[in-house]
Formats: structure tokens, sequence, C-alpha cells
């Protein structure tokens, strides 16, 4: 080998049919691959306790279901002005990105906002972990666990977000340059993606 | 970090197409759950509706707005995998309803 080629010769990793594009990209689908499974069992528990209790409040009776079908309709938004952000990147429209981005961030903020309230409605109305003045007591403590988890996913998602348009606002990010952007998106759209799962689970069902 | 170097698909998806359909869904969803709207129709049926229309919209989401559609088919099993456990859970805890 001669020396010039020693000099300006650069390892690669072995390309195989599994190597991604981006280890980044692929580590968040694995993450997301196992906080998913945490959420099945969480809700696969809740189809347990629900199955066989006797006395199951309907969900729709006790839950307000108007406010949270508004919560649902504003994390599809906001996966849409999340991928509307991606897209903007991609055309080299950081402007657009940033946009978008803080579209996104609102919407989770205005989810938690709402979720927040709607706890504490039902905190007042005498729902807690262990009691339920509508039948059996495990129905507050699986709505509880189920969307408190979930809700502190949208809140570690929004601080992420910030990060992100943070670095995006600096011009970390461009048309070349924007696979970070797209790994808090994925982040992003699990957390919707959970929430619709929830939503039909917990709350229609 | 660059991307797009090689084997990614490059078309426009109509995003809003799919937040129409997602919205649409919600709605039929949302329908379909209130005692008033469905008063008498069977809770298998319902669940059954219920069920299928959140699994088309969680499939829209991780298609389209995840991308998965046009991504290496890895990432789909990857994904596909927790919700196979999550059938076989249930399945195993059956027993104890």
């Amino acid at each position: 080998m001669s020396e010039v080629a020693s000099a300006s010769h650069v390892v690669e990793p072995a390309e195989t049919p599994l190597t991604p594009e981006s280890w980044g990209k692929l580590g968040m689908w694995i993450f997301l691959a196992g906080d998913a499974m945490s959420f099945g069992t969480l809700l696969a528990g809740y189809a347990l306790m629900r199955g066989s209790s006797e006395n199951w409040p309907v969900p729709m009776e006790v839950l307000g279901i108007n406010l949270t079908a508004f919560m649902t309709f504003l994390l599809i938004v906001s996966s849409v002005t999340m991928v509307k952000g991606l897209e903007a990147i991609k055309n080299g429209d950081n402007k657009g990105l940033v946009k978008f981005l803080s579209y996104t961030i609102l919407g989770g903020a205005i989810f938690l906002g709402l979720q927040a309230y709607e706890w504490t409605h039902l905190i007042q109305s005498g729902l807690y972990i262990a009691e339920n003045p509508h039948g059996d007591a495990l129905f507050g403590a699986t709505f509880y666990a189920i969307t408190g988890f979930h809700g502190l996913h949208v809140t570690g998602g929004v601080i992420y977000l910030c990060f992100i348009a943070y670095r995006a606002k600096a011009g970390k990010y461009s048309s070349t340059n924007w696979n970070e952007v797209e790994i808090v998106g994925l982040y992003w759209h699990f957390v919707d993606l959970v929430w619709i799962l929830v939503f039909t689970f917990i709350y229609l069902l | 970090m660059t991307s797009n170097e090689h084997g990614h698909k490059e078309h426009h998806t109509n995003y809003m197409a799919i937040f129409w359909w997602l919205l649409a869904l919600t709605i039929i969803e949302v329908l379909a759950g209130i005692p008033e709207a469905s008063p008498s129709y069977p809770q298998i049926l319902k669940a059954s509706i219920l069920v299928g229309f959140a699994v088309v919209k969680a499939l829209l989401v991780a298609l389209y707005f995840m991308h998965l559609k046009d991504e290496k088919s890895v990432l789909s099993y990857i994904a596909l995998i927790p919700f196979v456990l999550c059938v076989f859970v249930v399945l195993m805890v059956l027993p104890d309803f």
C-alpha cells in the first residue's frame, strides 16, 4: 500500500443489507419498539383488569369525550406540523422548519394543559388512583397510570422538540443535514400513535 | 450527519390528505362510541369498528408520517415486533378473565 493511499484511507463500516442510512434513526426505532412494549403491557393489563371486573364504569359516562376528542385532533395536527417541518428542511427552508417546530411544540403544550385540566376535573369529582365513585376502583388506577405515562412522554417530547428547535434556530440544519429533525419527528409521531390507541381503548371502547 | 445518500425513495407524500383521513376516521370513531349516537347495536360490532379504525389510523401515522413505507423493510419488522408481542401478552392473560 502506498503512503499516499494509507494517509487518505478512511475505514468505513462494512456494508450489509442491514446497515442503516442513519444509526441514529435505527436507534430511535429500536427505542420506540421497546417503548411500545411498555405501553402495550400497560394496555394489556388494563384489558385484563377491565375484562375481569364486575362493575367497570362506561368510560364515556365518566370521562369528557369532547375534550379528549379535541386533544386527539390536536396531537394529529401536531404530527402534521412536525412532518411539514421535516419536509421544509429537506427543501432547505430553515425558517419553515422553525415555524413548524414551534407549532408542534405549541400543540404538545396545549395537549398537556388540557390533560392537566381533565385530571383536575376528575380528581375533584372523586376519581383517584384507589377510589372511584362510579364503580371499580381500578378504573382510576388504570386511567391515571396510562394517561399519566403517556403525558410524561408528551412532556419529554416537548422538551426534546424545544431542544431541536433551538438548534434549528441556530442554523444547525440544512437540506443535506436533517437527520436529527427526522429522529425527533419519529418520537413525536410515536407519541401521537400511542395516544390514538389509548384514546380508543380507554375512552371509547 | 447527512442522510439520503442511497436507497431513500424520493416522492412527495400528500400529508394533508393523510390528515383529512385521520380526522374523518376520528370523527366516525367518536360517533361510533357515543351511546346516544348508537344506542342499540351489539358491543362486539362497536369494538371491532373502534379497534379496526384505531389500527388503520396507527398504520397511517406509521407508514406515512414516520415514513415506514419508504424505509428499508428491516425497520418495519422492528416496528411490528411489539404489536405481535402485545397480542401475545393479551392472549396469555385471557385465562385470567
